[in-house]
């Protein structure tokens, strides 16, 4: 079948930015997606104001826009590209969902686009839960009894028929949010008041809860032929009742017989057939682990988390395959890129295991509700793939990058019983610990079973590695014999665990190891279990057998270090840099090898590299590839601070690392060489002392001044820190933390000034500068979260001189080459620099697009030696352009109760996305994306000091018609604030919208009301610059590609 | 204890040994299927065969009641990767290793799968030995081609299943090695079934009246059957007939078609398979070595009517004028998918519709497509009496 006739250009919606249930999978499926098209010659025009990613880059789509993804903006997108289709199904829910607006409001209709892939009859089955269940019940397939509800009191009617317990679900909502089980009337009440609010449609399904269940996905495909195929089936280790997102999830399933597998696969592809779904779709089962009885969970009628995983688990490229298919091709047409000698029309087999593991933020806000639920609460995951559960098991633990030794959890070996059956029974985030530790306390499978459902067969995995453990435990380092270590690197124990309780270093094991030639070997992700021979350069570690491709030893190698799951403060930015790296090293003529552990992302697609590792990203296993590879050098400036914190490791094997080197990390890194270092060269930094225990910590605070900053060294996205206004309030917070104080710990004086960045790219003696990120909050609100412009708007030429003077002296004077980033603090005419990062940053990515230069590119060059004037780039600070770039911070904290959304150094915000324009104004109202309608009601609390401010921002928000109301009788008379007698009461009115928050420096009072807010799907704005740079719009302009603005730049040089 | 699969090319892979002990000889084949391994043992046609695992972990859920393919375990052995000691599931009634053990079929564990598959991939299907006893000299490996298997695992004698209605279809199933999963799916569309010894087919026929046959999938080659293939066709030129991997192989044999060896069988759940009249691909289990030839068709009076997506081999046939049509995969699953199940459906159909009075072309229209019945409906248990 020829592809459709009359498709040249295609309008792909993306999916913004990184949001907690939709994260870098999609700009894995985003970018297949577009490639597919350009492959079949289609101009693919792509809307994503998601800065990080890599299908944004120009040589992914023709033209990018980074425009608000609204309908208004998409319509007039269309109008001006006037596309022959759009591809609506490859950017995740907020794809659908404006596919669905476009097509209500009649503007694809309007201009004449065709609906490429599923149409949209379909996806409103799949995805209105009702629509779904009329389906369900035509083709005579199970779902759990429940009923649509569009008020309370609708729901409280059900409860009565049905009983509890109950789940309640918003209907089009991602990751679940706003849902959640009630076991009793006041909680029903609650859920169902903020699922209501959540859900655009204003409808939520309360349904008779089947916690308990097993949980079977089925990815499916199917072309226009009717030919369906289901790529691969996954099972959760953690039964129904916990979100797919937040499970544990195994692939292929692993307790399923034949009978069951084949079943619900046939169920799949029944549905997907009456559906009629063109290119993907995934399909969610309970199945009764004592009976024959399943249910259908849902339906997602698009590519989704779950396909990239399963991408990745088989090695089928699903986005990739959908795109085809949504052109018009059969499945039967395609060639299976893995063998390339057999066709997309198959079903993949697999001749190894897969375990995907989530990583939760938790361990940045213990505060939170770590508890898990139907609403997905993890930022990212990672994937494992081996020969054996257990193994598997192991190295997805490694890969997480938490604080764990081997399987155990740091201190989990001291709590109390009753405190691990608590997380065990209740799921959180640190079951899977729990469970090995009470595993370690003897207590039985069979009762572990009992209470958390999950299979025996899975709790006897856990058992016979903890057995494993204690073994291990039981050897000695001296007197170990090959065969003994041979069974614990089988089932994945790690030389760093196997030292740590033999009393060695690892090291040492490894050095055993290999006196008893006791390496892994590599084998092939092949799609097709060996059947047929294939030339992927897809490989995973396994320590039983034979490796399947040799090494080619006749090129020069680079090894590039990825970034591992997608974390707050370590997002999707460096998987951009990852990519851009590999792709530079292969312009250089190098062959190039990557490792990395993320499922979701691009650089895990096994065409990028010339050689794909997909394993944990820990020292070990770093060196082995290494080994086996030979490799000439590794680049870890571009894998965040998972590459960076390898360095020293990796230096002490002996590995050639480009361009930094451990010495100058720490010189970096710890504040005391820090400031010494920044003292040598003659640049202020922000005056800091380190203290040792409890009183030298009240001694050093006087003597530095208050508001101090504390702050830990070694972390990234600003973990622990606290600003802290005077004695006072340290002395409360040293009571209040007692325990978690580490000394030695930092003080910093506390600067509300100004904050800027820069990236800078070195050679180590001339420096070039794309731009200068200017902040709009003060210092005190993390880079991460802050509102920023490039090119800075309000510094005088004066302190970008200063900036860019500092930033060649610290060059020069530090052994790097490559790209660091500079941080700096402007306080009353003064520059200071607040810290340096040896490795590309956040802000990399932003600045290579709106510049139009491929900053990592220029990177590698120069850490393979090259000098920067070769380059061709130009030096020093690059003109500034005729328009301004806008980052606004996205967060994620409505999935995260008990996250406070006031802004601080400690960085909360999961994603970004920017605008570009030519005013300041225009590019950051459109950036940060919040309207106010009138009539809209805005609660008002806000600190004494700050009133003043606040004059000037009622006045803006009277004007734009809102309705201020406050419960506080003094400030609300004062400012004319409309009373309300109950905060509680309000926040479930219907014109509730907002909360404007704002109090004095470190100040955490109001964390309550901030905290309600969010659960009832409020927004929350805690500085005056987020409210201001709605209020203050700026001309409306129409929506240009990024090819254009940098038309409007060329010709300017640089000075 | 250590265990050695030694194949007749040279090879030896170690593992641990489990089972009784002994020297086991046999074709040593690879299944990629990631589930189905009891349905797998216990199919006749890999009678004689060791097979070797693709997947992993074997195990998992145990040995239930219900998915036997046949009385007993068949393979000569099994060589895999790991196995659970357990088996997790609600119907598991027994271990994997126990229901071999107790069965005296050797289990090789611990090896390393992946590069056995490769070498076959490399040399073709090739024997080989199970052994305790690393420097065993190779044994006389001729003998396994030569044994007929077929005999072995077909019975002897004739066995009703199904109720006496005079209405319903009255399928003959000409037994050269069935699967249960046969037999249970022409139950649940409401037929009748006899099991026929194939040496008693011609003789019988007569007295048992079936309104069609079946010809069962079988282990082997289909040429050791060369002296049937005459009485074969004249009962497929009196009978609509369907038949099934070994069944179609003979089928094509008795017509002047031919069949010859693959490199390497297909042994799987993901074998995609193209209906050439709709062009739509349907994923099949298979497990065969023997395929019937393309050119020689044209010595015949079928036509191909399914092909494989992947090496080209013909899947399928249907007779031009005569109500023959025949599959070289299993449309029954188990193990595996049944994305062609319609096949049997088709197949009742036709039958009912001759029965009441009307004729038509098996797999030739799609006219007598049945709406409502639920073939994959496995039904529990042994549909059948134990021989
Ligand atoms: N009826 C139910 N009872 C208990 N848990 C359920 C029920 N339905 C869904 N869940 C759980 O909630 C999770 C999220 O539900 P799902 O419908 O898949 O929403 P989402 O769109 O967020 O993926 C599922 O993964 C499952 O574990
Ligand atoms: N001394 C200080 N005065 C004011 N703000 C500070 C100070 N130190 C850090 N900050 C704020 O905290 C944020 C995080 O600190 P930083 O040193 O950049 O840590 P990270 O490694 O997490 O990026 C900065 O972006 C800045 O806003
Ligand atoms: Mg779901
Ligand atoms: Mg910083």
């Amino acid at each position: 079948m020829p592809k459709h006739e009359g498709i040249h250009k295609v309008l792909v919606i993306g999916s913004g930015p990184i949001v907690i249930g939709q994260a870098a999978e999609f700009d894995y499926a985003g970018t297949q997606a577009c490639l597919a098209l350009k492959e079949e010659g289609c101009k693919v025009v792509l809307v994503n104001n998601n800065p990080a990613t890599i299908m944004t880059d120009d040589r992914v789509a023709d033209e990018v826009y980074f425009e608000p993804l609204t309908v208004d903006s998409l319509e007039k997108i269309i109008a001006k590209e006037r596309p022959d289709g759009l591809l609506a199904t490859l950017g995740g829910q907020t794809g659908l969902n404006l596919a669905l607006d476009l097509h209500n409001k009649e503007i694809l209709l309007k201009y004449g686009v065709k609906l490429l892939g599923t149409d949209i009859d379909s996806i409103m089955k799949g995805e209105d839960r009702e629509a779904f269940r009329a389906l369900m019940h035509e083709l005579n397939e199970p779902v759990p009894e429940s009923e649509i509800v569009a008020t309370v009191e609708e729901a409280l009617r059900f409860a009565v028929e049905i009983g509890y317990p109950l789940i309640i679900r918003p209907a089009y909502t991602l990751g679940g949010s706003g849902g959640g089980f009630a076991h009793n009337e006041e909680e029903l009440i609650e859920l169902v008041t903020s699922g209501l609010k959540a859900s655009p449609i204003h409808q939520c399904l309360v349904e008779k809860s089947i916690a308990g269940y097993k949980e079977v996905e089925y990815e499916v495909m199917r072309d226009e032929n009717d030919t369906c195929i289901t790529v691969c089936n996954m099972e959760n280790v953690d039964p129904v009742g916990v979100h797919t997102g937040d499970s544990i999830v195994v692939a292929p399933s692993q307790t399923l017989t034949d009978t069951e597998y084949y079943k619900l696969r046939e169920v799949s592809l029944k549905i997907i057939r009456a559906l009629g779904v063109i290119g993907g779709c995934n399909i969610q089962f309970a199945l009764d682990p004592d009976s024959t009885q399943y249910y259908l969970i849902e339906v997602n009628p698009r590519v989704s988390r779950s396909s990239a995983l399963a991408s990745k688990a088989t090695g089928y490229p699903i986005a990739k395959i959908a795109a085809k298919l949504s052109l018009g091709y059969y499945l039967n047409e395609l060639i299976n890129p893995v063998t390339r000698g057999t066709y997309a029309s198959f079903e993949p087999s697999l001749d190894y295991v897969v375990v995907k593991f989530p990583r939760w933020p938790f361990d940045k806000f213990p505060e939170a509700d770590r508890t898990l639920g139907t609403q997905m609460k993890a930022t990212g995951e990672v994937m494992a793939i081996e020969r054996n559960l257990e193994s598997a098991f192991q190295k997805a633990v490694r890969s997480l990058e938490i604080n764990s030794n081997g399987l155990e959890l740091s201190g989990i070996n001291q709590w109390p019983e009753e405190k691990l059956w608590q997380n065990v029974t209740q799921a959180s985030d640190q079951r899977f610990f729990a469970i090995l530790e009470l595993l370690r306390r003897a207590v039985p499978v069979e009762v572990l079973h009992e209470k958390t459902g999950i299979a025996r067969f899975f709790l006897n995995r856990f058992e016979e590695l903890v057995q494993l453990e204690q073994k291990a435990r039981e050897l000695s380092f001296a007197a170990l014999e090959a065969p003994q270590l041979w069974v614990l690197k089988r089932y994945g124990f790690s030389d760093a665990w196997l030292a740590s309780v033999w009393g060695t270093e690892q090291l040492s094991v490894r050095r055993k190891r290999k006196v008893f030639q006791l390496v892994p070997s590599y084998k092939m992700v092949d799609t097709c279990a060996a059947e047929f021979e294939a030339e992927s350069a897809y490989y995973y570690s396994s320590w039983s057998g034979q490796n399947d491709g040799k090494p080619n030893f006749n090129r020069k190698k680079i090894l590039v270090l990825g970034s591992g799951p997608i974390r707050i403060g370590q997002g999707v930015e460096f998987d951009y840099c990852s990519v851009h790296a590999v792709q530079a090293l292969q312009a250089e003529g190098y062959e190039t090898i990557i490792i990395n552990n993320n499922p979701e992302t691009v650089s895990t697609d096994y065409t990028l590299a010339d050689r794909l590792y997909f394993e944990p990203l820990t020292l070990e296993d770093v060196l082995n590839v290494i080994d086996f590879e030979g490799i000439e050098g590794v680049v870890v400036q571009v894998g965040g601070q998972t590459a960076i914190s390898l360095m020293e490791g990796l230096e002490k094997a002996g590995v050639s690392v480009l361009g930094v080197d451990q010495q100058t990390v720490n010189e970096l890194e710890d504040r005391d060489l820090f400031y010494r270092f920044m003292e040598k060269i003659q640049v202020p930094h922000i005056p800091g002392l380190t203290a040792y225990d409890s009183k030298d910590l009240l001694d050093k605070a006087c003597q530095v001044g208050y508001p101090v900053l504390l702050r830990p060294s070694y972390v990234i996205g600003g973990r622990g820190m606290v600003i802290l206004s005077s004695q006072q309030e340290l002395e409360q917070y040293m009571v209040d933390s007692l325990s978690s104080i580490s000394y030695p710990i930092l003080i910093d004086a506390y600067v509300a000034g100004t904050e800027a960045e820069v990236d800078v790219l070195t050679d180590g003696e001339e420096v070039l500068v794309p731009g200068i990120f200017e902040h709009m909050e003060k210092a005190g609100v993390h880079s991460g979260d802050s509102t920023a412009v490039t090119p800075s708007f309000s510094l005088s030429s004066v302190i970008k001189d200063q900036m860019m003077d500092y930033t060649k002296r610290i060059a020069r004077a530090m052994n790097f080459k490559g790209i660091f980033n500079i941080q700096f603090v402007v306080n009353e005419g003064h520059l200071y620099v607040l810290e340096i990062n040896p490795r590309a940053s956040r802000t990399v990515p932003i600045l290579s697009k709106v510049y139009g230069i491929d900053m990592i590119g220029a990177a590698v060059k120069l850490m393979l030696g090259n000098q920067l004037a070769s380059l061709g780039t130009g030096t020093g600070l690059m003109a500034e352009p005729g328009y301004f770039t806008t980052k606004a911070p996205i967060f994620s904290t409505i999935k995260l109760p008990g996250v406070d959304p006031l802004l601080g150094p400690e960085m909360k915000s999961t994603g970004e996305v920017i605008s570009i324009a030519h005013s300041v104004e225009t590019s950051t109202y459109k950036a940060t994306g919040i309207v106010i309608k009138p009539g809209d009601e805005i609660f008002c609390e806000v600190d004494g000091a700050q009133w003043e401010h606040f004059k000037k921002v009622s006045d803006l928000l009277n004007d734009a018609g809102a309705i201020l109301v406050s419960d506080q009788q003094r400030f609300g008379r004062c400012f004319g604030l409309t009373p309300v007698s109950s905060y509680e009461e309000w926040l479930r009115s219907q014109h509730a919208t907002m909360l404007i928050s704002v109090g004095g420096t470190g100040n955490t009072d109001g964390i309550e009301k901030r905290l309600s807010a969010v659960r009832n799907g409020l927004s929350v704005l805690t500085e005056w610059t987020q409210i201001e740079s709605f209020l203050i719009a700026g001309k409306a302009e129409e929506p240009e590609p990024i090819g254009r603005w940098l038309r409007i730049n060329e010709g300017s040089g640089v000075y | 204890m250590k265990g050695y699969l030694k194949l007749a090319t040279g090879e030896t892979y170690e593992g641990t040994w489990q089972g009784s002990q002994g020297d086991f000889c046999g074709e040593v084949v690879f299944f990629t299927g990631m589930t189905g391994y009891q349905e797998v043992i216990s199919d006749p046609s890999f009678r004689g065969q060791i097979v070797v695992f693709t997947y992993p972990l074997i195990g998992n859920y145990g040995i239930n009641e219900s998915d036997f393919e046949s009385f007993r375990p068949q393979v000569a052995g099994v060589v895999l990767s790991e196995t659970d000691s357990l088996g997790d599931h609600w119907q598991s009634q027994n271990t994997f290793v126990d229901e071999l053990k107790t069965r005296g079929i050797p289990i090789l564990t611990g090896v390393d799968t992946r590069s056995v598959v490769q070498r076959i991939r490399a040399v073709g299907d090739i024997p080989g030995v199970l052994t305790t006893i690393q420097d065993q000299a190779t044994p006389d490996f001729h003998s396994i081609y030569k044994r007929n298997w077929i005999k072995e695992v077909a019975s002897s004698q004739i066995q009703n299943i199904g109720s006496g209605n005079p209405h319903i279809p009255h399928i003959g199933l000409i037994d050269f090695g069935y699967k249960k999963s046969i037999v249970n799916v022409l139950i649940d569309l409401g037929c009748k079934v006899t099991i026929i010894p194939f040496e008693k087919a011609e003789a019988t026929i007569e007295s048992l009246k079936p309104d069609g046959l079946l010809l069962s999938n079988g282990p082997g080659d289909p040429k050791q059957l060369s002296p049937y293939l005459e009485g074969i066709e004249r009962l497929a030129l009196a009978y609509p007939t369907l038949g099934i991997c070994l069944g179609h192989q003979l089928l094509a044999l008795a017509f002047g078609g031919d069949t010859e060896k693959l490199k390497f069988g297909h042994r799987g759940a993901n074998q995609p398979v193209q209906d050439l009249q709709t062009g739509k691909v349907g994923m099949t289990a298979q497990n065969h070595s023997y395929v019937v030839t393309e050119e020689s068709l044209g010595n015949t009076d079928f036509l191909m009517n399914f092909r494989n997506v992947n090496d080209g081999s013909v899947e399928g046939m249907v007779h031009k004028t005569k109500e023959i049509a025949s599959v070289q995969f299993h449309p029954e699953g188990h193990p595996g998918p049944a994305d062609f199940q319609s096949i049997f459906t088709d197949f009742v159909t036709m039958i009912q519709h001759r029965k009441e009075g009307h004729t038509a072309g098996v797999g030739g229209t799609r006219s007598y497509l049945n709406e409502e019945a639920d073939p994959t409906q496995c039904k529990g248990g042994k549909v059948y009496a134990e021989a």
